[in-house]
């Protein structure tokens, strides 16, 4: 395989192939990721052909997957885990936080703890409730923690193998509503820094900040802010711990606007994050302040008020006006 | 109380098991050694120890029982922020962890002084978490013996994962999992037990049943004796005299065999008492009496070691006095080592968050030895 057109469910089901093969510490563990391949089949045929021991069928409790990866990556294993929906980690929330992001502190270096927990996560799939968040803060306020998201089937697959080959436990979060869009993954090419913001369209007038999910969103919105003659720089930043924010200040000391999207409820979300810290970077070249697109400060609403809930292409538009308006 | 195997008793099905005796409305448990210091045998667990060995087990628990207590002290004269005494808990720890091989591996609690003892860790490495100066900071992998776990109950997770992976790597040793009679009621116990049935892995799961979870009594915890909880998950149970070093070996040697051998795990409750407080900071006067620690004292697990090592003339006054001035060496060189050890540096905080680095903790470890070096050049 070289360059081949695939999804972002594909994209992932190769790196984690590539990575069983090459690797005999790999291992795949999760909720219905054996015989059935995962809800989403992600794991499509990795148990058939690995075999039940690296692809593994788990009880159903959350808190026990990521203890027992805890476990084998002291044993000196590297487990990538699929926690199902984004609204079921909390059970293993205690074991990511009070255990997996602070062991190798705890034991001055001595060990590490490389460990994947893959999340499908985001909304716009009209899912029953817990199957729509966006909870990535919680794990980025979380030092010890990286977390990560890919918004195509290029990153989707790189990000995977090196956050797989990163000695420090990795969250990575698929957009499950992106899940089955198509781009091209060349798996011969050199990929780039797995924290490195990317800028996915230039422009001059103002900078607009998403990742996973909502870098499709943003284009769009770019693309219909061109037919009004306004110039966007979209930013896909790919890694929300670390954030690049070097590259989000290169591209505001260009624009002088930044808008940052995203599905989770904006308080305390990455965007405030953002703000703050581009604010004092950028203080002498922001011609507005920085504003925020993404979810209220609500529980994910039923599926049939989410297209409100989320942020679309008009909200999307509407802060841009309001930012270009200062 | 003395072990009578010959008493009338109503015919149980378990009554058969010579050896075990059984307070009212308590069920039976594995007891070699009795209070009294007396011998006894059970018809399936046994022991053979040369007096060699017995004075082995009876230097750990006096050692390990002078660390404890100089530890205490040494929180109490301010120079330990807390400590969580072993005391009463000698014989659970020293038994169990005398019957781990070099290459079975231990997850500990917070409070497994003895068995850190008996994996070759030095006690004063156990004490810079209580002093503040690091969060525990051993080489897991050098004695196989992981870091002391806070939150109760998460390390029997880790310890059955771990002990997935020995079965998949082929290795004939096992797992050892310590938790107490208040971590038994955390879901992350109840998790590991189906984890460990399901993959069948090769882990042991030792409760020390203590009596106390800080305030709480065990009928806080449950309506049937620990051990029995096995029985629901799919593989054995035991409880043995948590204050009789040698019933603790025997069981815990026989069930990490059963483990390395390939036949799963096993719960072993040692049924013991926490004859201190729970902490430092701990004070039981609100919610025990006396007279339930004075019973307890009467099975103290170092006094019917002695008594039986006397009895059978398997030790000397020679050798209980030179043990004495060892126990003090022992204390005085962890009293040296507390006092002298030093603070880490201010820049430590930035230090073994990520292995591979992570852009944020770089730019606030800059700010911070800039903010830091701004008092340096003031004073200039």
């Amino acid at each position: 395989m070289a360059v081949e057109k695939l999804s972002i469910v594909k994209a992932i089901n190769a790196s984690l192939r590539t990575a069983l093969e090459n690797d005999p510490k790999v291992v795949i563990m999760g909720e219905d990721v054996g015989k059935l391949g995962g809800v989403f089949r992600v794991t499509d045929g990795l148990q058939k052909d690995f075999g039940e021991d690296r692809v593994i069928d788990t009880p159903l409790a959350e808190s026990g997957i990521v203890g027992t990866a805890i476990g084998l990556a002291l044993r000196g294993y590297r487990p990538v885990v699929e926690i199902q929906f984004d609204g079921f980690v909390f059970p293993a929330y205690d074991q990511i936080v009070t255990q997996l992001a602070k062991m190798h502190a705890r034991a001055l270096g001595k060990i590490k703890l490389p460990v994947v927990i893959r999340i499908p996560y985001g909304g716009a799939i009209g899912a029953v409730e817990h199957h729509s968040e966006s909870p990535e803060s919680l794990f980025a306020h979380v030092a010890g923690l990286k977390v990560v998201t890919p918004s195509n089937a290029a990153d989707a697959y790189w990000m995977m193998q090196q956050a797989i080959q990163s000695d420090d436990p990795v969250i990575y979060f698929e957009p499950k509503r992106r899940y089955h869009d198509r781009s091209e993954l060349d798996t011969a090419a050199i990929p780039g820094p797995l924290h490195a913001a990317r800028t996915v369209r230039s422009g001059t007038d103002l900078t607009l900040v998403a990742y996973g999910p909502m870098v499709k969103t943003c284009l769009e919105a770019a693309a219909a802010a061109e037919e009004e003659g306004k110039s966007l720089e979209v930013l896909d930043l790919r890694s929300v711990s670390p954030i690049d924010f070097d590259a989000i200040q290169a591209s505001v000391e260009k624009t002088g606007r930044l808008v940052v999207v995203h599905e989770a409820p904006v308080f305390f979300g990455a965007g405030a994050e953002i703000a703050a810290r581009i604010t004092e970077r950028c203080f002498y070249q922001l011609e507005a302040p920085v504003l925020r697109v993404g979810g209220y400060h609500a529980p994910y609403p039923p599926s049939r008020l989410e297209d409100e809930y989320l942020p679309g292409l008009d909200r999307v538009l509407d802060s841009v006006d309001r930012a270009l308006a200062y | 109380m003395t072990v009578d195997s010959t008493a009338a008793r109503k015919p149980r099905r378990s009554s058969k098991r010579a050896g075990a005796k059984k307070a009212a409305g308590e069920p039976e448990l594995v007891q070699l050694l009795t209070p009294e210091g007396d011998r006894v045998e059970h018809p399936d667990y046994s022991i053979d120890l040369s007096p060699e060995e017995l004075r082995g087990l009876y230097r750990d628990m006096v050692l390990t029982r002078r660390f404890d207590g100089e530890a205490t002290t040494l929180q109490r004269q301010g120079e330990l922020g807390l400590w969580a005494s072993l005391l009463g808990q000698e014989a659970a720890q020293i038994g169990s962890g005398r019957a781990t091989r070099d290459d079975d591996y231990v997850f500990p609690t917070y409070r497994e002084h003895g068995v850190a003892w008996c994996r070759g860790v030095d006690p004063t490495n156990l004490l810079g978490m209580f002093r503040g100066v690091n969060h525990g900071g051993w080489d897991p992998n050098e004695n196989n013996f992981h870091l002391y776990t806070i939150v109760i109950g998460s390390q029997a997770l880790h310890a059955t994962g771990y002990a997935m992976g020995v079965a998949k790597d082929g290795a004939d040793s096992a797992v050892i999992a310590y938790f107490g009679d208040g971590a038994s009621s955390q879901g992350d116990v109840a998790e590991a037990f189906t984890f460990a049935a399901v993959y069948n892995a090769p882990v042991v799961f030792f409760c020390q049943n203590n009596q106390w979870a800080i305030s709480e009594p065990t009928e806080r915890q449950t309506r049937v004796p620990l051990y029995q909880r096995a029985q629901g998950y799919g593989f054995p149970g035991v409880r043995v005299d948590g204050n009789d070093v040698l019933a603790v070996l025997a069981v815990t040697k026989a069930a990490l065999e059963r483990a390395r051998s390939g036949e799963g795990p096993m719960l072993i409750e040692a049924f013991t008492y926490r004859m201190g407080a729970h902490t430092t900071s701990d004070d039981p006067t609100k919610y025990r009496r006396d007279e339930e620690r004075e019973l307890w004292e009467a099975k103290d697990p170092i006094l019917r070691l002695r008594a039986h090592l006397e009895r059978e003339g398997h030790a000397d006054e020679a050798f209980f006095t030179a043990l004495e001035e060892e126990a003090d060496a022992l204390a005085k060189r962890v009293r040296d080592a507390v006092r002298t050890m030093p603070d880490p540096d201010d820049m430590a905080i930035f230090d073994n968050i990520y292995a591979d680095g992570h852009a944020l903790v770089d730019e606030e470890r800059a700010q911070f030895a800039a903010y830091q070096a701004s008092f340096a050049e003031e004073s200039n």
